[in-house]
Protein backbone atom coordinates (compact mmCIF):
# COMPACT_ATOMS: atom_id res chain seq x y z
CA UNK A 1 0.00 0.00 0.00
CA UNK A 2 2.76 2.41 0.99
CA UNK A 3 4.78 1.34 -2.03
CA UNK A 4 1.90 1.94 -4.43
CA UNK A 5 1.24 5.33 -2.85
CA UNK A 6 4.91 6.23 -3.07
CA UNK A 7 5.05 5.19 -6.71
CA UNK A 8 1.98 7.28 -7.57
CA UNK A 9 3.17 10.34 -5.63
CA UNK A 10 6.72 10.24 -6.99
CA UNK A 11 5.44 9.84 -10.53
CA UNK A 12 3.16 12.82 -9.94
CA UNK A 13 6.00 14.88 -8.46
CA UNK A 14 8.35 14.22 -11.38
CA UNK A 15 5.71 14.51 -14.08
CA UNK A 16 4.31 17.81 -12.81
CA UNK A 17 7.86 19.06 -12.26
CA UNK A 18 8.54 18.34 -15.90
CA UNK A 19 5.28 19.97 -17.01
CA UNK A 20 6.37 23.22 -15.31
CA UNK A 21 8.68 23.87 -18.25
CA UNK A 22 6.34 22.49 -20.89
CA UNK A 23 3.02 24.26 -20.40
CA UNK A 24 2.19 27.37 -22.39
CA UNK A 25 0.94 29.47 -19.52
CA UNK A 26 3.12 30.66 -16.67
CA UNK A 27 0.21 30.55 -14.24
CA UNK A 28 -0.32 26.92 -15.15
CA UNK A 29 3.40 26.38 -14.68
CA UNK A 30 3.23 27.70 -11.13
CA UNK A 31 0.27 25.43 -10.37
CA UNK A 32 2.19 22.46 -11.77
CA UNK A 33 5.06 23.35 -9.45
CA UNK A 34 2.59 23.47 -6.57
CA UNK A 35 1.35 19.97 -7.47
CA UNK A 36 4.94 18.76 -7.46
CA UNK A 37 5.55 20.27 -4.03
CA UNK A 38 2.34 18.81 -2.62
CA UNK A 39 3.32 15.36 -3.88
CA UNK A 40 6.74 15.70 -2.21
CA UNK A 41 5.04 16.85 1.00
CA UNK A 42 2.82 13.77 0.96
CA UNK A 43 5.87 11.57 0.36
CA UNK A 44 7.41 13.19 3.45
CA UNK A 45 4.28 12.22 5.39
CA UNK A 46 4.73 8.64 4.11
CA UNK A 47 8.35 8.83 5.28
CA UNK A 48 7.20 9.41 8.88
CA UNK A 49 7.83 13.17 8.83
CA UNK A 50 4.28 14.53 9.10
CA UNK A 51 5.27 17.96 10.38
CA UNK A 52 7.70 18.69 7.55
CA UNK A 53 5.30 17.28 4.96
CA UNK A 54 2.29 19.29 6.04
CA UNK A 55 4.38 22.43 6.54
CA UNK A 56 5.74 22.04 3.00
CA UNK A 57 2.24 21.72 1.60
CA UNK A 58 0.94 24.82 3.39
CA UNK A 59 4.00 26.91 2.61
CA UNK A 60 4.07 25.95 -1.05
CA UNK A 61 0.35 26.46 -1.56
CA UNK A 62 0.74 30.07 -0.39
CA UNK A 63 4.03 30.59 -2.21
CA UNK A 64 2.69 29.37 -5.52
CA UNK A 65 -0.38 31.59 -5.18
CA UNK A 66 1.98 34.55 -4.80
CA UNK A 67 3.95 33.27 -7.76
CA UNK A 68 0.80 32.99 -9.89
CA UNK A 69 -0.04 36.60 -9.00
CA UNK A 70 3.43 37.68 -10.10
CA UNK A 71 2.99 35.77 -13.32
CA UNK A 72 -0.17 37.69 -14.08
CA UNK A 73 1.48 41.00 -13.15
CA UNK A 74 4.67 40.69 -15.17
CA UNK A 75 4.43 38.08 -17.82
CA UNK A 76 3.09 38.10 -21.28
CA UNK A 77 0.68 35.38 -22.29
CA UNK A 78 -0.52 34.46 -18.80
CA UNK A 79 -3.56 32.62 -20.08
CA UNK A 80 -1.60 30.32 -22.33
CA UNK A 81 -3.50 31.27 -25.44
CA UNK A 82 -0.38 31.17 -27.59
CA UNK A 83 2.35 28.58 -27.62
CA UNK A 84 5.23 29.72 -25.47
CA UNK A 85 8.82 28.67 -25.87
CA UNK A 86 11.26 30.96 -24.13
CA UNK A 87 14.47 29.04 -23.79
CA UNK A 88 18.12 29.61 -24.45
CA UNK A 89 21.08 27.21 -24.54
CA UNK A 90 18.54 24.42 -24.78
CA UNK A 91 20.79 21.49 -25.66
CA UNK A 92 23.32 22.42 -23.01
CA UNK A 93 20.57 22.64 -20.38
CA UNK A 94 19.14 19.25 -21.33
CA UNK A 95 22.63 17.76 -21.15
CA UNK A 96 23.27 19.39 -17.77
CA UNK A 97 19.97 18.07 -16.38
CA UNK A 98 20.62 14.55 -17.67
CA UNK A 99 24.19 14.59 -16.34
CA UNK A 100 22.98 15.82 -12.93
CA UNK A 101 20.30 13.12 -12.76
CA UNK A 102 22.50 10.27 -13.91
CA UNK A 103 25.45 11.38 -11.80
CA UNK A 104 23.36 11.64 -8.64
CA UNK A 105 21.62 8.34 -9.40
CA UNK A 106 24.94 6.62 -9.98
CA UNK A 107 26.24 8.01 -6.70
CA UNK A 108 23.13 6.73 -4.93
CA UNK A 109 23.31 3.28 -6.54
CA UNK A 110 27.03 2.81 -6.09
CA UNK A 111 27.40 3.97 -2.51
CA UNK A 112 26.81 1.89 0.56
CA UNK A 113 24.02 3.75 2.32
CA UNK A 114 23.58 3.29 6.04
CA UNK A 115 20.31 1.79 7.23
CA UNK A 116 18.81 2.89 10.50
CA UNK A 117 15.11 3.46 10.23
CA UNK A 118 12.98 5.68 12.40
CA UNK A 119 11.91 3.46 15.30
CA UNK A 120 8.31 2.28 15.24
CA UNK A 121 6.06 4.60 17.23
CA UNK A 122 8.71 7.27 17.69
CA UNK A 123 7.29 10.66 18.65
CA UNK A 124 9.02 12.52 15.82
CA UNK A 125 7.10 15.80 15.97
CA UNK A 126 7.63 16.06 19.73
CA UNK A 127 11.34 15.32 19.22
CA UNK A 128 11.54 18.03 16.58
CA UNK A 129 9.91 20.54 18.90
CA UNK A 130 12.32 19.73 21.72
CA UNK A 131 15.24 20.00 19.28
CA UNK A 132 14.05 23.35 17.86
CA UNK A 133 13.57 24.96 21.25
CA UNK A 134 16.43 23.11 22.92
CA UNK A 135 19.90 22.29 21.60
CA UNK A 136 19.32 23.78 18.13
CA UNK A 137 17.58 26.93 19.24
CA UNK A 138 20.42 29.15 18.01
CA UNK A 139 20.14 27.68 14.48
CA UNK A 140 16.38 28.11 14.52
CA UNK A 141 16.61 31.70 15.73
CA UNK A 142 19.29 32.45 13.13
CA UNK A 143 16.87 31.31 10.46
CA UNK A 144 14.32 33.71 11.93
CA UNK A 145 16.72 36.66 11.84
CA UNK A 146 17.68 35.72 8.28
CA UNK A 147 14.03 35.89 7.30
CA UNK A 148 13.76 39.33 8.93
CA UNK A 149 16.80 40.51 6.95
CA UNK A 150 15.16 39.08 3.83
CA UNK A 151 11.98 41.06 4.48
CA UNK A 152 13.96 44.28 4.91
CA UNK A 153 16.02 43.56 1.81
CA UNK A 154 12.94 42.77 -0.27
CA UNK A 155 11.26 46.02 0.80
CA UNK A 156 14.41 48.05 0.07
CA UNK A 157 14.84 46.45 -3.35
CA UNK A 158 11.27 46.79 -4.45
CA UNK A 159 10.31 50.10 -2.83
CA UNK A 160 9.28 52.88 -5.18
CA UNK A 161 10.63 55.72 -3.11
CA UNK A 162 13.45 56.09 -0.66
CA UNK A 163 13.55 58.43 2.31
CA UNK A 164 14.33 61.52 0.20
CA UNK A 165 12.64 60.94 -3.13
CA UNK A 166 12.77 58.22 -5.74
CA UNK A 167 14.71 55.20 -4.60
CA UNK A 168 16.93 55.08 -7.68
CA UNK A 169 17.85 58.77 -7.61
CA UNK A 170 20.15 58.63 -4.63
CA UNK A 171 19.27 59.71 -1.14
CA UNK A 172 20.39 63.31 -0.69
CA UNK A 173 18.38 64.97 2.03
CA UNK A 174 16.65 68.27 1.21
CA UNK A 175 18.35 71.58 2.03
CA UNK A 176 18.01 73.17 5.43
CA UNK A 177 16.85 76.40 3.79
CA UNK A 178 14.74 76.49 0.62
CA UNK A 179 17.08 75.86 -2.31
CA UNK A 180 20.07 75.54 0.00
CA UNK A 181 22.80 72.94 0.26
CA UNK A 182 21.70 69.44 1.16
CA UNK A 183 21.97 68.74 4.83
CA UNK A 184 24.33 66.11 6.11
CA UNK A 185 27.55 64.70 4.76
CA UNK A 186 28.01 64.85 1.00
CA UNK A 187 29.14 61.78 -0.94
CA UNK A 188 32.79 61.84 -2.03
CA UNK A 189 32.82 63.68 -5.38
CA UNK A 190 35.80 61.91 -7.00
CA UNK A 191 34.50 58.47 -6.20
CA UNK A 192 30.90 59.54 -6.63
CA UNK A 193 30.94 59.92 -10.39
CA UNK A 194 31.39 56.27 -11.11
CA UNK A 195 28.42 55.33 -9.00
CA UNK A 196 26.36 58.21 -10.27
CA UNK A 197 22.73 57.47 -9.59
CA UNK A 198 21.23 59.83 -12.13
CA UNK A 199 17.75 58.80 -13.22
CA UNK A 200 17.17 57.75 -16.81
CA UNK B 1 9.85 2.51 -0.93
CA UNK B 2 13.52 2.33 -0.08
CA UNK B 3 16.17 4.97 0.48
CA UNK B 4 17.50 4.34 -3.02
CA UNK B 5 14.16 4.96 -4.75
CA UNK B 6 13.50 8.10 -2.70
CA UNK B 7 16.94 9.48 -3.55
CA UNK B 8 16.50 8.69 -7.24
CA UNK B 9 13.19 10.58 -7.29
CA UNK B 10 15.01 13.47 -5.60
CA UNK B 11 17.75 13.25 -8.23
CA UNK B 12 15.15 13.42 -11.00
CA UNK B 13 13.62 16.55 -9.45
CA UNK B 14 17.06 18.14 -9.13
CA UNK B 15 17.88 17.27 -12.75
CA UNK B 16 14.65 18.77 -14.07
CA UNK B 17 15.17 21.85 -11.90
CA UNK B 18 18.69 22.30 -13.21
CA UNK B 19 17.42 22.04 -16.76
CA UNK B 20 14.79 24.69 -16.06
CA UNK B 21 17.17 27.04 -14.26
CA UNK B 22 19.65 26.90 -17.12
CA UNK B 23 17.24 26.97 -20.04
CA UNK B 24 14.50 29.45 -19.14
CA UNK B 25 14.79 33.03 -20.32
CA UNK B 26 12.19 34.51 -18.04
CA UNK B 27 13.39 35.35 -14.54
CA UNK B 28 10.37 33.88 -12.84
CA UNK B 29 10.58 30.59 -14.73
CA UNK B 30 14.26 30.45 -13.85
CA UNK B 31 13.31 30.78 -10.19
CA UNK B 32 10.85 27.94 -10.59
CA UNK B 33 13.78 25.78 -11.68
CA UNK B 34 15.65 26.73 -8.52
CA UNK B 35 12.57 25.91 -6.44
CA UNK B 36 12.31 22.51 -8.07
CA UNK B 37 15.92 21.77 -7.18
CA UNK B 38 15.25 22.74 -3.56
CA UNK B 39 12.16 20.50 -3.68
CA UNK B 40 14.43 17.59 -4.58
CA UNK B 41 16.83 18.61 -1.80
CA UNK B 42 14.02 18.51 0.79
CA UNK B 43 12.98 15.07 -0.42
CA UNK B 44 16.55 13.78 -0.20
CA UNK B 45 17.00 15.20 3.31
CA UNK B 46 13.76 13.67 4.54
CA UNK B 47 14.62 10.35 2.88
CA UNK B 48 17.99 10.21 4.60
CA UNK B 49 16.45 11.21 7.90
CA UNK B 50 13.77 8.56 7.65
CA UNK B 51 15.90 5.65 6.48
CA UNK B 52 19.33 6.08 7.96
CA UNK B 53 19.33 8.55 10.82
CA UNK B 54 17.30 6.50 13.27
CA UNK B 55 14.89 9.38 13.94
CA UNK B 56 17.47 11.92 15.12
CA UNK B 57 15.62 15.27 15.11
CA UNK B 58 18.53 17.19 13.53
CA UNK B 59 17.54 15.72 10.16
CA UNK B 60 14.14 17.36 10.34
CA UNK B 61 15.82 20.59 11.43
CA UNK B 62 17.89 20.53 8.25
CA UNK B 63 14.69 20.20 6.20
CA UNK B 64 13.28 23.25 7.99
CA UNK B 65 16.46 25.18 7.14
CA UNK B 66 16.04 24.21 3.48
CA UNK B 67 12.50 25.56 3.63
CA UNK B 68 13.80 28.83 5.07
CA UNK B 69 16.32 29.02 2.22
CA UNK B 70 13.43 28.53 -0.20
CA UNK B 71 11.49 31.41 1.34
CA UNK B 72 14.54 33.69 1.23
CA UNK B 73 15.18 32.81 -2.40
CA UNK B 74 11.59 33.55 -3.38
CA UNK B 75 11.41 36.87 -1.53
CA UNK B 76 14.75 38.28 -2.66
CA UNK B 77 14.26 36.90 -6.16
CA UNK B 78 10.90 38.60 -6.60
CA UNK B 79 12.24 41.83 -5.13
CA UNK B 80 15.06 41.76 -7.68
CA UNK B 81 12.59 41.05 -10.48
CA UNK B 82 10.54 44.07 -9.40
CA UNK B 83 13.62 46.29 -9.16
CA UNK B 84 14.95 45.23 -12.57
CA UNK B 85 11.54 45.54 -14.19
CA UNK B 86 11.06 49.04 -12.84
CA UNK B 87 14.50 50.11 -14.03
CA UNK B 88 14.67 48.44 -17.43
CA UNK B 89 11.19 47.10 -18.25
CA UNK B 90 13.00 43.78 -18.58
CA UNK B 91 11.77 40.35 -17.62
CA UNK B 92 14.19 38.25 -19.63
CA UNK B 93 17.74 37.33 -18.79
CA UNK B 94 18.99 38.43 -22.21
CA UNK B 95 18.01 42.03 -21.64
CA UNK B 96 20.49 42.38 -18.81
CA UNK B 97 23.98 42.78 -20.17
CA UNK B 98 25.48 44.77 -17.33
CA UNK B 99 24.88 45.17 -13.62
CA UNK B 100 25.01 48.99 -13.72
CA UNK B 101 21.95 51.10 -14.17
Amino acid sequence: MTDALFLALSTLAIWSGWRVFRVDSMVRASFQLMVSFIAVGLIAVLLAAPYIGIATIFMMAVEMMVMALFMVMFMMNPAGLNPMVMVHQHRFSIAAGVVAFSGLSAAVLLSDLPVQRVPEGADVVRDLGHELLGPSMLIFETAGVTLLATMIGAVVLSAHSGRYGASDAGSLPPGLTPGGEPAGRKPDESAGHHHHHGGH
Amino acid sequence: MTLVTVLIVAAALIGIGLYGALSQQSFVMLMMGLELMLNGAILAVIGFWSFSLGGAPEGQLLAIIVMAVMAVEMAVGFALVVAVYRKRQADMTESLTSMRH
